[in-house]
């Protein structure tokens, strides 16, 4: 039966994160724009302590899905679009298992699931990475060149990757753990891709550089470097055999049908968030918008507000789509590119036009606007851009394999 | 709880539909419209799949009750067939669901069964006044309380089945409100003129008509003296228009991708280029996107909960969809899209129509 009830579960998740969104994250949205790489440490022990007496993550991925259907992903999502509606910034801050612990829980056995994600559970906030991005190499993740090497007992990693978010935090701020995509046999090309667990700690990783950004400053985006980095031989997610073509990097892909919505969530996050301001703003000027009117009637202003709502609601309604697939353990990866390729665009458009629609206010850093222009786009580049993610969609409706579709 | 999975009953009649759709509708649509009519055995056809009396309780001679939800889901497939052949089917809808939703209880009992019978019943609307500022919340055509009830007087344009209807629903403006009034057939003062000459919808037959010092009793009024909830079966109109305007570009999106897999240039299908396979990537998110907002327009309205903003936002949304869609599928044929031999030139001119139509469907 068509519903578009909210399941009161997920009323009362809400209740926490919006008032930590208008509370706590607006007023500090604007210190971490500008203070870049400062950690936004009891925004973290706020996040990190609830999580903890709750149970309950604020990231994508924190634990395996229940069997059966349930209301993980569709719950995830409500969350991370209030908390992007606080600050997308501060929200990637949010500590916990988020991406590399996706990995973990797609692709790890029981006992790596156990021995990796408990930290997640206890102690000091700590955070999970996922490194698959190179210097040469970003959505063709098959020509990834860190190369895994076995010697006895242990994997030795070598390379470098980039645009690691939260890659700092992970290793060097707190007791985590990075996910991290090599290559066990650079010849192999796809089937040689592997995941491997580095833990912080670990001797021959490092922290070389926080990226300076367009927006989403409170976040680190670092860049790691493996010199002799040798971890233990059971810190390899999945199966080492090459042989094996397409199950590791499936086990990739298989994260990101979970992690795209994710991000399409943060994004609308964003976008509300504008339109919401930009909606109060013009009413205090007498500008207020009629939805029962003929188009013809409408001021431009009014047209082009209703456009940026219609567009947040349509986008909004394929991420939720999207996650119940996922909640119903239903194939979702063209749902789930569909989302964040919209979800992508929308954001775009919606915060470019914020700061046009407000004029040299909408410019202005005394006013949001601008800056949620600045964190806006990198949900169109993250977890694959809206090329890769239109590609994906392209090849799903039509039945292509990379090959026929490149 | 959220869910996107229509009911087993729901998904029994949407595919029984899409049968119908492809076998009776598409096949005869290009003839359709270039006639401007359509066979006469295509409303016959189409009233034996019992909509409308499946959407009638039993109290008023009908099987069934009313559900927006599977009117939407009912007139995407009817329009992905034909958009004047889903017009036409649904036209009884427009008296029977106002009164069923709004009208008095003599009103329910004196016009449902009609819309119960066994043969199709042409119902008329008329809201759509043809001048530029037309406004359903401020209507130029008036009702006067008179001695015997009320007298409309006025002009209403693209009115379905004006000349066949048994009932015309005639929308006026009443002391400032937007009220209803069931006409019936040859009361004087209804002057149906001549047949629309629109760009698209051709085979759907709308009209002209005048009102002149036109009588209706006060039991005529819909609601009686309580008048209706005109907002309530404007949305339901809008809801009903974008589920056509998603069925309509369906039949476009799919007519072009499977044009794109089977036309070869330079060696390999089209659908393997990016630029083509792009427009297809935004054509299928946007239409499933539109689709979902329907849903939860039609949702809302089921719930009766106020469905203005949704309504107006899904309306907004899939009437540009549509003609983005249409318009890109056409693209993707290249010239033949042009050519009347190919369905997609009636679909673009069809879906062109939903951003200035209004009230012209129920569901």
């Amino acid at each position: 039966m068509i519903s578009f009830e909210m399941p009161e579960e997920i009323r009362q998740r809400l209740v926490f994160v919006r008032k930590v969104a208008r509370e706590k994250m607006r007023a500090q949205a604007r210190h971490y724009d500008e203070n870049e790489h400062e950690i936004p440490w009891d925004f973290v022990t706020l996040m990190w302590d609830e999580a903890l007496r709750t149970g309950q993550s604020f990231r994508s991925g924190a634990a395996a899905q229940p069997t059966g259907s349930s209301l993980v992903s569709q719950t995830l999502i409500h969350v991370i679009e209030m908390l992007s509606w606080g600050d997308a910034g501060l929200y990637l801050c949010v500590p916990g298992a988020g991406l590399g612990g996706a990995a973990i829980a797609a692709t790890g056995t029981a006992e790596q699931q156990e021995r990796f994600l408990a930290r997640f559970r206890e102690g000091k906030p700590k955070w999970a990475s996922m490194a698959m991005t190179e210097a040469h190499c970003g959505s063709d993740t098959a020509a990834i060149r860190t190369t895994a090497v076995r010697d006895g007992e242990h994997w030795v990693l070598s390379g470098e990757k980039i645009f690691v978010t939260s890659g700092h935090k992970s290793l060097v701020d707190s007791n985590g753990l990075m996910v991290v995509w090599a290559t066990v046999d650079p010849s192999a090309g796809r089937a040689g891709i592997k995941s491997f667990v580095v833990e912080a700690g670990t001797p021959g990783v490092t922290v070389t550089k926080l990226e300076q950004k367009l927006g989403i400053r409170a976040s680190d985006t670092a860049v790691a470097v493996f010199e002799d980095c040798r971890i233990p031989l059971g810190n390899l997610l999945g199966s080492a055999e090459v042989v094996d073509h397409t199950k590791g990097f499936k086990g990739a892909m298989a994260t990101f049908d979970a992690t795209r919505p994710a991000v399409a969530a943060s994004a609308l996050g964003i976008a509300r968030a504008t339109v919401e301001l930009l909606k109060e703003l013009l009413a205090e000027q007498g500008v207020v918008i009629r939805y029962g009117i003929p188009r013809n009637l409408l001021s431009a202003v009014e047209r082009e507000v209703l456009d940026l709502e219609a567009q947040l609601r349509a986008a909004w309604l394929l991420t939720l789509k999207a996650t119940w697939l996922m909640d119903q353990r239903r194939p979702n990866t063209t749902e789930s590119s569909m989302c964040k390729v919209k979800a992508g665009d929308v954001v775009t458009k919606v915060t470019q036009k914020g700061v046009e629609l407000m004029g040299p206010l909408g410019y202005s850093r005394r006013l949001p606007f601008e800056k949620w222009m600045r964190d806006a786009k990198i949900n169109d580049l993250f977890e694959g851009t809206g090329q890769i993610n239109r590609l994906i969609v392209a090849r799903r409706i039509l039945g292509y394999s990379s090959r026929e579709l490149k | 709880m959220y869910s996107f999975e229509p009911t087993e009953e729901q998904g029994a009649l949407v595919e029984a539909l899409r049968k119908f759709a492809s076998k009776e509708l598409r096949s005869r649509s290009r003839q359709a419209d270039e006639k401007g009519s359509l066979p006469p055995e295509v409303t016959g056809m189409g009233w034996e799949l019992g909509l409308l009396p499946g959407s009638i309780p039993e109290t008023f001679g009908g099987f069934g009750e009313h559900s927006t939800v599977t009117g939407v889901l009912a007139a995407e497939e009817l329009a992905w067939g034909d958009l004047s052949g889903a017009l036409a089917l649904t036209a009884p809808n427009l008296v029977a669901f106002p009164v069923l939703l709004c009208g008095s209880p003599k009103q329910k009992a004196e016009v449902l069964p009609e819309y119960c019978a066994d043969s199709f019943v042409p119902g008329a609307a008329a809201l759509l006044e043809p001048r530029y500022g037309f406004d359903p919340g401020s209507l130029q055509t008036r009702a006067q309380r008179s001695d015997k009830g009320y007298v409309l007087a006025g002009s209403k344009c693209n009115v379905p089945f004006a000349a066949e209807a048994e009932w015309m629903l005639v929308y006026a403006c009443l002391e400032g409100r937007t009220e209803a009034f069931l006409v019936r057939k040859d009361t004087p003062g209804v002057v149906v003129k001549e047949r629309e000459a629109n760009m698209g919808m051709r085979a759907c037959p709308l009209y002209s008509v005048d009102f002149v010092g036109c009588q209706v009793s006060a039991s005529e009024r819909l609601g009686g003296e309580a008048g209706c909830d005109f907002g309530l079966l404007l949305n339901s109109s809008r809801v009903a228009l974008s589920a056509m305007a998603v069925g309509v570009a369906r039949a476009a999106y799919e007519y072009g991708l499977d044009y794109a897999k089977n036309r070869k240039a330079f060696g390999e299908a089209i659908a393997q280029r990016q630029s083509i396979a792009f427009m297809l990537a935004e054509m299928a998110t946007d239409l499933e996107a539109a689709r979902l907002m329907v849903w939860e327009a039609a949702w809302l309205l089921d719930q009766g909960k106020d469905a203005t903003r949704e309504a107006a936002l899904a309306k907004n949304f899939a009437d540009d969809m549509s003609l983005a869609v249409t318009d890109r599928a056409l693209q993707i044929l290249g010239g033949h899209g042009y050519i009347r031999d190919y369905p997609l030139e009636l679909w673009l001119r069809n879906a062109r129509g939903f951003a200035v139509m209004e009230g012209i469907a129920l569901a």
